[in-house]
C-alpha cells in the first residue's frame, strides 16, 4: 500500500516525479511473497467448491494461439471450442475470449460473432515490443479496426529497465487512445522484469496509465505466471481500487496447463482481491492447455470417472 | 467469509490415527499401570470430546521411571556416538512415516490446524532428531573438549502448545550426549508422547533410555525433586519455572528453563507491508497465539500505522476459524478451559484499562473452546495486555516515532524471548538488532524455526539455548 496516495496526477507530471512515486511504493520482500503464495497453494478446494472453480476458470480462459503457423482454419476451430468447449455437455460455460494476432482478429469476429466470446488481440509488436511507437500504434488500430474487443499490448521493457519510466506510461496512453471501446490488457513481461520490486512498479505505472487489465507475461519467455507474480499483482489491484475507487483486472498468462494450478490462481483472487474479482470481467487465464485440463476433471465430477485425453476435442 | 467461492469442508481423516481407549505409563520399555492406579481423561479441545483415558503419575512412578533411567545410563552413555546415532536416525525416520497419523493426532489432542501440524510440527520433530543425529558421533568437536561427558538421568517437563516438538526439542539432544530421560507431557496433551514411546520401541531403543510418565503437576514437581534426577529441562510458564529453579537450589542439578515472553514484532516504515502483515499473522495468530516466542506486541511506527492496521484487519478477517482436522482451516481451538478463562481474563482487563479491542468477525463453533483472533489498538507500555504474556490469539498494538524509541520500548518487557524486526533497509536490521534483548530476533520473518538454530531467553524468558551446537552443552558436564 503506497504511502504517497493522493498525489497521482502530480506522481506523472515528470519522469522524476514518477521514479520517486514508483520507487516510493513498500518494497517486496520474495521471500515471504513466495511463502505466502505457496501457504495458500495448501488449500483444499474439494466437491461442490472444485466444481464452482472449474467452470469459473473455464470462463476466465482467453483460448490463445499465437503462433506464425496460425490460419483461419485453426483460428475457427479454437473460436468453435470457446462457444462450447465440451460438446458432449451444453451446460460448460465458455471461455472468456479468443486471443490471437491482429491479422487474425477478423476472422475470430466472424467466428464469434453473437456467441459471447470476446475477440482479444495482441498488439504493439507482440511479444518483444521493439518498434516504433508509429508501428505499435498501427498494430493496435489494425486490431481495433477487425473489431477486437480487447488489446493486450506489451510494454517497453527495455525503457522500464533503463529507468525511462515516463517513456513507458506515456507509451501506455497512446495505445489506450487507440483503443476505442476495447479493454486494454497491459503486458509487463514480469520474467524480464525479473523483480518483484519491479513488478510492484511497472503494476502501479500500468494502472495510472489507464491500463483495464495488468497481464504477467506473453508466455513466450521462461518464466511466465506464478503464484508469487500474480499474487503480487492482485495486491496491486486491491490497492488501486482501495485508494481510488478504480478496479482494474488482472491476467496470468503462459504456463498454467492444470486445473490443479488454475485452483491455485482463484483462491488467490479470492484472498487477496477478494470476490469481487472472481468474474471473467476482472480475471483471465491467459492459456491454451488448460482448457482440456479443466474439461477432463469437470467430466470427472459429474461423471465420477476419469476420462482421458480422446474425450475432449484436440483444437 | 462470506464470498461466492466457499470453500467445502476438506476434512483429515481421522482413520490415519489409532487412539487406544486408556493407556498406561512407559517405564523401562513397558506400559504400566500407575501404582496408585489413578486415571485421568484427555479431550480433544475442538468438541471435548474425550479421546482416552491415561494413568496419572505419582511418586512412587517418578521414582520407579528414574530408577529406570539410571539403570539404562551405563549402557547407553557407553555406547559409541555411531551406534547412539543410529537409533535417533531410525526414530527420526518412523516420525516421517507416520507423520500423518501423529499430525492426525497431535491435532485432535491440541486442538491446533492440521496445517500446522502436517507443515510445521511434524517436519521439525523430524529434522530435530535427524540433526542431533548428526552431532552424536562429532561431539569432541562440539567445542567442549574431547570426549564430553553426559549428564545422567535428565527430567523433562513440556508444555502442551506444541506437545511432540517440545519433546523432540528436549530428547533428542539427551539422546545424542548420551543421557537418559524421564520426561512428562502436559496433562492436556499426553498423547503424541506416548505414540513417540511406541515409536521408541519400534526402534528398539533400549528400555529404560526412555520413559515417559503422563501427569500433573505433583509428577512434574516430584521429577524436578528426585535425587537421583542430573537435568531438569523445563519450558512452560515462568511462574512454575521460579519454582522449579528455587526447588533445585543447591542441589546441583543442571537446569534449562524456556519459559513466557513477550515479543515485540517491530515495523518500520520502509517495511514489505503486505509481507509485514503476513508476518504479524504468523507472531501471533501461529497455533492460536499459544507459542511462548509469538509476537504478542506489534511495534508500528506512527506514519504508517493506520494503514497498517487496515491492511491488518481486512487480513484478519479471511482467517478460516474452525474445525481443526480441516485442511483449510487457519486459527483452530485453544486448549483448555483453563487457557481460554486466562485469555477471557486478560482481554477483558485490557478493555477495562481502556484499549480498543476488535475481534476478526468470525462465528465460534458451540462446543469446545474457541478464542477470535483479536487485536487492541491504543496500547501504552503501562496497559496490562502490553505486559503480560496473554498466550493466545491477541495482539497489542503500540506506535512508535523513532529507531531509539522501539528499541527502548520493545526492551521495556520483564520478558526476552523472540522480537522481529520489518524494514527493507540492512543495515537498519543489523542495528536493532544488535540492541534488542531477546533470544531470537527474526528479520523480516517471524516464527521461522530451524534444528540448527539455538533458541532461549533472556530475563524472565529463561535460560539456557535449545537447538543448534548451543543446545549440546544443556545436557553435557562441561
Amino acid at each position: 500500500m503506497p504511502t504517497t496516495a493522493p498525489a497521482f496526477a502530480d506522481a506523472t507530471a515528470s519522469d522524476s516525479a514518477l521514479r520517486r512515486f514508483l520507487h516510493g511504493l513498500p518494497g517486496v520482500d520474495a521471500v515471504g511473497l513466495e511463502a505466502r503464495a505457496a501457504s495458500l497453494g495448501t488449500r483444499s478446494i474439494k466437491t461442490t467448491a472444485k466444481a464452482y472453480a472449474i467452470d469459473l476458470a473455464i470462463s476466465m480462459i482467453d483460448l490463445t494461439t499465437l503462433e506464425g503457423s496460425d490460419t483461419p482454419g485453426k483460428v475457427r476451430a479454437l473460436a468453435a471450442k470457446a462457444v462450447h468447449p465440451d460438446p458432449t455437455d451444453r451446460t460448460t460455460p465458455h471461455t472468456a475470449a479468443v486471443c490471437v494476432y491482429p491479422d487474425m482478429a477478423a476472422t475470430a469476429v466472424a467466428a464469434l460473432a453473437g456467441s459471447g466470446v470476446k475477440v482479444a488481440s495482441v498488439a504493439t509488436a507482440f511479444p518483444a515490443g521493439r518498434a516504433a511507437l508509429d508501428v505499435k500504434l498501427a498494430d493496435v488500430r489494425d486490431a481495433v479496426a477487425a473489431g477486437a474487443d480487447e488489446i493486450d499490448m506489451v510494454i517497453d521493457r527495455g525503457a522500464f529497465l533503463s529507468g525511462r519510466y515516463l517513456k513507458v506510461y506515456e507509451e501506455i496512453l497512446a495505445v489506450k487512445a487507440e483503443c476505442g471501446r476495447a479493454r486494454l490488457k497491459v503486458i509487463f513481461e514480469t520474467g524480464e522484469l525479473s523483480t518483484y520490486d519491479n513488478i510492484r512498479r511497472a503494476s502501479w505505472l500500468g494502472m495510472l496509465a489507464g491500463a483495464d487489465f495488468i497481464k504477467t507475461s506473453t508466455g513466450k519467455v521462461g518464466v511466465n505466471a506464478t503464484p508469487a507474480n500474480t499474487l503480487l499483482m492482485l495486491e496491486a489491484v486491491r490497492d488501486f481500487r482501495a485508494q481510488t475507487g478504480v478496479q482494474i483486472g488482472v491476467k496470468p498468462a503462459g504456463g498454467i496447463r492444470t486445473s490443479k494450478d488454475a485452483i491455485k490462481f482463484l483462491v488467490l483472487v479470492n484472498e487477496t482481491a477478494g470476490e469481487d474479482w472472481l468474474d471473467s470481467r476482472w480475471f483471465r487465464f491467459g492459456a491454451s492447455s488448460l482448457l482440456n485440463d479443466l474439461l477432463m476433471q469437470r467430466q470427472k465430477l459429474s461423471t465420477g470417472r476419469y476420462s482421458g485425453p480422446d474425450y475432449v476435442t484436440v483444437d | 467469509m462470506a464470498s461466492a467461492f466457499e470453500y467445502a469442508p476438506a476434512p483429515e481423516s481421522r482413520s490415519v490415527v489409532d487412539i487406544a481407549p486408556s493407556y498406561g505409563l512407559f517405564i523401562d520399555g513397558e506400559f504400566t499401570d500407575a501404582a496408585d492406579g489413578q486415571v485421568f481423561k484427555t479431550v480433544s479441545p475442538s468438541s471435548e470430546e474425550v479421546l482416552s483415558e491415561v494413568a496419572r503419575a505419582g511418586t512412587a512412578d517418578v521414582d520407579r521411571a528414574v530408577q529406570a533411567a539410571r539403570r539404562a545410563f551405563e549402557k547407553w552413555s557407553a555406547l559409541p556416538g555411531s551406534e547412539r546415532a543410529k537409533y535417533l536416525f531410525r526414530i527420526a525416520r518412523i516420525i516421517q512415516e507416520r507423520s500423518r497419523e501423529l499430525a492426525v493426532l497431535e491435532t485432535l489432542d491440541n486442538g491446533k490446524p492440521i496445517k500446522e501440524t502436517r507443515d510445521a510440527d511434524l517436519p521439525l520433530v523430524a529434522a530435530h532428531f535427524f540433526y542431533y543425529a548428526g552431532w552424536a558421533d562429532k561431539l569432541d568437536h562440539a567445542g567442549y573438549g574431547a570426549n564430553p561427558r553426559p549428564l545422567g538421568v535428565a527430567g523433562q517437563i513440556i508444555p502442551w502448545n506444541f506437545p511432540l516438538l517440545m519433546l523432540a526439542w528436549k530428547i533428542a539432544p539427551a539422546l545424542a550426549t548420551g543421557n537418559t530421560v524421564v520426561l512428562k507431557p502436559a496433562e492436556t496433551t499426553p498423547l503424541s508422547a506416548l505414540f513417540f514411546a511406541d515409536i521408541c520401541r519400534q526402534a528398539g531403543l533400549p528400555k529404560g533410555v526412555v520413559n515417559i510418565l503422563t501427569g500433573y503437576g505433583d509428577a512434574g514437581s516430584a521429577l524436578v525433586e528426585h535425587p537421583d534426577v542430573n537435568k531438569i529441562a523445563f519450558t512452560g510458564s515462568t511462574a512454575v519455572g521460579k519454582a522449579i529453579a528455587r526447588q533445585i537450589a543447591g542441589t546441583g542439578k543442571k537446569a534449562t528453563l524456556e519459559l513466557g515472553g513477550k515479543g515485540a514484532n517491530i515495523v518500520f516504515d520502509d517495511a514489505p507491508v503486505d509481507q509485514a502483515v503476513e508476518g504479524i499473522v504468523t507472531g501471533i495468530f501461529f497455533n492460536q497465539g499459544q507459542v511462548c516466542c509469538a509476537g504478542s506486541r506489534l511495534l508500528v511506527q506512527e506514519s504508517i500505522e493506520d494503514e497498517l492496521l487496515d491492511s491488518l484487519k481486512r487480513r484478519l478477517s479471511t482467517l478460516r476459524l474452525g474445525d481443526p482436522l480441516d485442511k483449510n482451516t487457519d486459527i483452530g481451538a485453544i486448549n483448555s478451559q483453563e487457557q481460554l478463562s486466562r485469555i477471557t481474563a486478560l482481554v477483558e482487563t485490557g478493555e477495562a484499562e481502556g484499549a480498543d479491542r476488535w475481534s476478526a468477525p468470525c462465528e465460534l463453533p458451540s462446543a469446545g473452546y474457541w478464542f477470535a483472533p483479536t487485536l487492541f489498538t491504543g496500547v501504552t507500555q503501562a496497559h496490562t495486555v502490553a505486559r503480560d504474556e496473554i498466550f493466545g490469539p491477541v495482539l497489542s498494538v503500540l506506535s512508535f516515532r523513532t529507531p531509539d524509541e522501539a528499541v527502548a520500548k520493545a526492551n521495556n518487557s520483564q520478558y526476552g524471548l523472540s522480537a522481529g524486526i520489518w524494514t527493507e533497509k540492512g543495515s537498519r536490521i543489523l542495528a536493532v538488532a544488535n540492541k534488542l534483548r531477546a533470544g531470537v530476533v527474526w528479520a523480516n520473518t517471524f516464527n521461522k524455526f530451524d534444528p540448527t538454530s539455538p533458541f532461549g531467553g533472556y530475563k524472565e524468558s529463561g535460560f539456557g539455548r535449545e537447538g543448534g551446537r548451543h543446545g549440546l552443552e544443556g545436557y553435557l558436564d562441561v
